[in-house]
């Protein structure tokens, strides 16, 4: 199996920002730099040569070895083209777990990318609506797909049972469902910080 | 944001006994208009699942929706990461119910792409075989099942006899009709039984008469068409920008179906059609899933026709488990199936993504290996999460009963999308 072309393209015009490019099982896998990694994912999808149109996938990957940094990849595709190209983002754990949002390039990073902030705690800057996808808002144990997450989770079976009923998604809005952003500062200071601690208003 | 103003009595300092702050109603101020806030599910028949969304009208009119998902989150890569790969594939069953065997199939190709395995002939017909069954099955229950949302209860019970009757063929050959666990890496759980191709040619037979039937119900029908054309309309290239696969990207007029453009199992040498859509509306959601299943039928003859004796796994004693009656007779098998069953087969270091065209969309598996038997990450590519994030986008500005209609035409399981 060969490296597709677009590996040796990237490093040819972004230099020291794709720190190398690998193969595996017949992949080719693009490791780039946190900085640029926005301007290189809409270089690979604007570039006519390149033409990742379609975003397969944005997930994220932490590794048993504690030293080893966490990588958000993203899974790009040419439809037209037919070729796939895996681009990796490698943060070091003593760094804040922070990428740029692709949001504003694929429509359809918006839930993967909740998806990866709620499952390994990523934060997305410029994300448009970074919240808790798969669990419920109020969740206090952790980021679940982190490998010092237990696979039963860090609370006794009893406090988890406690805080899922508790939680009673359904009786509550959220402060973007009542679209109360924008008033949310003529709120009593107590309200707000209630709120901003994740209480909800009941419905009434 | 929005700059919408909100009337909410929130300002009050009331605190009901638990002391959290009541009294928020759900109608919002906008300008000179009320909206209102209807919640829907997560317990309501139309949401196929446990799928709550929250709408805001004005009027009749959907100002905007916001679905909430995660209800049926069962950790499913989370414990993927504690198991043999050959132990995720019951895991596989339950992520999208509706065709377990397409999900068991995709798993062992993303298994078999990590570790370099060829597999044998026999194995691949019959792979092609359950994926297919699995996109009619899955198809049934979309078109009956949608076809109660809008009202029309009597194809229902055509499409679930027939749905029947592929169950009754899975049973068979797994011993499930749900739960089939049919694929292990390298081969398959079980050959089909005695006869049973004769079961499935009679079902290829008589099928696609059942599948006229609910054409002529349908397709011309004027509450059908009126419900679905023109509802829920996506174009090609917002269609490819949210990353919609499967029915709903082709039914966008893209024409992209992972088995003619990434072939697996052989796929390049089946002779069948994609069916392309031109509108990207509900109704055009129905044509394609509708041909795809007369497509699905004649790549089940076809596969039927080369179907020839010959081992169903490949010779190879560490990734393969010996007969259990030689397991109890041969030394060297019963090591084999030792060290397998407590060990699991290593994989080598690496990574693999395989991407499968599921009936729902492109399912994809994407395993990252350290070189033990348990995989750092198995991750699974939902196609009806990410078919179902473009809901608000084909929900604007539609009346609330479309609301039900589009929700049914994205074809969502939510065993998949929670996971």
């Amino acid at each position: 199996m060969t490296i597709s072309p677009s590996g040796p393209a990237l490093q040819s015009r972004f230099g020291a920002a794709v720190t190398r490019v690998v193969e595996s099982c017949g992949d080719t896998i693009a490791y780039v730099s946190r900085d640029r990694a926005h301007e290189i994912l809409a270089w690979l999808r604007d570039d006519p040569g390149q033409h990742f149109n379609y975003l397969t996938d944005v997930t994220a990957v932490e590794y048993r070895d504690a030293e080893r940094p966490l990588e958000v990849v993203y899974q790009l595709r040419s439809l037209d083209r037919k070729a796939d190209l895996r681009v990796k983002i490698e943060l070091a754990k003593r760094e804040p777990l922070e990428v740029d949002s692709v949001c504003d390039l694929w429509k359809g990073a918006n839930w993967l990318e909740r998806e990866a902030f709620d499952m390994f705690g990523v934060r997305f800057r410029g994300h448009p609506d970074l919240r808790r996808i798969l669990m419920w808002e109020t969740y206090a144990e952790g980021y679940p797909l982190r490998k010092d997450f237990p696979l039963r989770g860090h609370f006794s079976r009893a406090e988890q049972t406690r805080q899922a009923l508790a939680a009673n998604p359904e009786a509550h809005y959220s402060l973007e469902e009542l679209s109360i952003a924008e008033t949310f500062h003529e709120l009593p200071a107590e309200m707000r910080e209630r709120l901003a601690k994740g209480e909800r208003g009941k419905v009434g | 944001m929005s700059t919408r103003t909100v009337e909410a009595t929130l300002s009050t300092t009331g605190v009901d006994a638990e002391g959290n702050p009541i009294g928020i109603p759900l109608t919002v101020r906008s300008g000179d208009e009320e909206h209102m806030l209807i919640n829907l599910g997560p317990q309501h028949p139309a949401t196929h699942g446990v799928l709550r969304l929250v709408i805001e009208l004005e009027g009749e009119t959907v100002v905007r929706v916001i679905p909430h998902i995660g209800y049926l989150h069962s950790g499913f890569e989370k414990l993927g990461e504690y198991r043999h790969y050959n132990q995720i594939v019951p895991l596989t069953d339950r992520t999208d119910y509706l065709s377990p065997m397409a999900n068991n199939v995709a798993l062992a190709l993303a298994a078999e792409k990590l570790m370099g395995i060829e597999i044998t002939e026999r194995c691949r017909v019959l792979r092609v075989i359950a994926c297919e069954m699995s996109r009619i099955i899955s198809h049934l229950v979309w078109l009956g099942t949608t076809g109660i949302d809008m009202g029309a209860y009597t194809p229902f019970l055509w499409l679930f006899q027939q749905r029947e009757l592929i169950y009754d063929l899975q049973e068979a050959w797994t011993g499930a009709r749900l739960t089939t666990s049919l694929t292990r890496v390298g081969g398959l759980m079980a050959d089909i039984p005695d006869g049973w191709e004769d079961g499935l040619r009679e079902f290829c037979r008589a099928f696609p008469k059942v599948l006229r039937e609910v054409d002529t119900m349908f397709t011309r029908n004027g509450i059908w068409i009126g419900r679905n054309q023109g509802v829920g309309t996506i174009s090609a290239e917002e269609a490819i920008n949210y990353s919609l696969s499967g029915p709903m990207l082709r039914a966008s007029g893209v024409d992209y179906d992972v088995r003619k453009d990434r072939p697996y199992l052989g796929y390049e040498t089946y002779d069948f059609d994609v069916p392309v859509g031109e509108h990207g509306d509900n109704y055009d959601r129905y044509l394609v899933r509708m041909e795809e299943m007369f497509q699905s039928n004649r790549i089940m003859e076809q596969a039927l026709a080369r179907l020839k004796p010959g081992p169903i796994n490949v010779d190879n004693p560490r990734v393969i488990l010996p007969p259990k009656s030689r397991a109890m007779s041969d030394m060297e098998a019963m090591i084999f199936h030792f060290k397998q069953v407590m060990e699991g087969v290593r994989a080598p270091v690496g990574e693999a993504y395989m991407g499968i065209e599921n009936p729902k969309g492109e399912l994809g598996y994407y395993f990252v290996s350290d070189g033990t038997a348990k995989p750092v990450r198995w991750r699974i590519r939902p196609p009806s999460f990410l078919n179902l994030a473009s809901l608000p986008r084909l929900c604007e500005g539609v009346l609330l009963s479309d609301v039900i209609a589009i929700n049914a035409s994205v074809d969502i399981v939510m065993g998949e999308i929670d996971r």
